[in-house]
């Protein structure tokens, strides 16, 4: 009954949400675009950076989506994590050490 | 159509672009970025197939420790790869090969969330939805947990009379009250038999550290050999 539940919730989208999340994922493509020809180090590690948060923004998304607003919590961790990955990158660039 | 259903095809359509984009890349700074983004969309599409632990983890893992590990490696080696444009072609065929029976394979798993998937059908299924959830009594004597089983068990077998042939059958006992107690069998199997799991996941880093020796090890008259083991 619970998976019954859950598919229902899951065809019951609504339009605002979906084209919410369609553009999310059409800017992830134009940063992909980015990250691929970007001719300098840092161009990809602010691509990397950007499809962070939009990984984050997605998570919560679909939590709305899927009816279940405490994907927000999991989005904020992302949002944590993501800040560290990139400092952790830049930092070992300049410094070619963690330390 | 679904909503969920075009947000999936989109992003395995970009996970698809990126994988491609990671081989393909020279650059190996830039390969590594790129598989780091790699991870941050799975993780997405994990969070869409409802496996947020696994999502942690590969945000964590993947996005994280593993791009570190990454730039760490090419500061030390280089970032520019060999160009080598000949196709291996027997290393083709075998990862084609692999990949058709992977896919072969999948065509007999029951469909995503399916009410009717063998996890949900198992003959004592019906059985542990019914039973409560409920401990044999601890701190007792062997002799008292005996008796409760044997107590329990004759009250199961009057209010679920329907199913005492089936569980006959299996070989299986509603007697035995410390198997599922959670219906679903594979989460019985990963909550309720904790033990084996984590047993078997021990058992993978074992194997992966033992392929780590055997690879760092080298041959005979490798400079390396004596001072990494």
């Amino acid at each position: 009954m619970m998976l019954a539940l859950a598919t229902e919730s899951m065809l019951r989208t609504d339009i605002p949400t979906l084209v919410g999340g369609i553009a999310l994922l059409a800017g992830v493509l134009l940063l992909l675009v980015r990250a691929i020809a970007g001719p300098t180090t840092y161009d990809r590690i602010l691509a990397m950076n950007a499809i962070g948060t939009k990984a984050a923004l997605m998570i919560a998304l679909i939590g709305f989506m899927t009816e279940r607003p405490d994907f927000l919590d999991i989005a904020l961790v992302y949002a944590i994590l993501n800040f560290l990955a990139t400092i952790a990158i830049l930092k070992f660039i300049r410094h070619r050490r963690l330390g | 159509m679904n909503g969920m259903l075009i947000i999936d095809l989109i992003l395995l359509a970009l996970l698809l672009i990126t994988a491609v984009a990671t081989v393909e890349v020279r650059n190996l700074f830039a390969a590594a970025m790129i598989s780091s983004i790699y991870s941050l969309l799975i993780a997405c599409f994990w969070t869409t197939m409802d496996a947020v632990d696994v999502a942690y983890t590969e945000a964590a893992v993947g996005a994280g420790i593993s791009t570190i590990l990454l730039i760490g490696t090419l500061v030390l080696t280089g970032s520019r790869e060999t160009v080598r444009k000949a196709v291996h072609w027997p290393a083709l065929l075998a990862c084609l090969g692999a990949g058709g029976v992977l896919i072969y394979g999948t065509l007999s798993m029951p469909a995503f969330g399916d009410p009717n998937a063998p996890a949900q059908q198992h003959p004592l299924y019906s059985g542990y939805t019914q039973q409560n959830v409920e401990k044999a009594p601890t701190g007792k004597s062997h002799e008292n947990v005996e008796a409760y089983k044997a107590e329990q068990a004759a009250k199961h077998s009057e209010h679920a009379g329907e199913h005492a042939e089936q569980d006959h059958s299996t070989g299986s006992a509603h007697g035995d009250f410390y198997h599922g107690h959670v219906p679903n069998q594979v989460t019985s199997i990963i909550v309720d038999y904790r033990g084996f799991d984590t047993m078997f996941e021990t058992c993978v880093i074992f194997t992966a550290g033992l392929g780590l020796i055997v690879l760092l090890r080298g041959r005979k008259g490798n400079p390396l050999r004596g001072g990494l083991l």
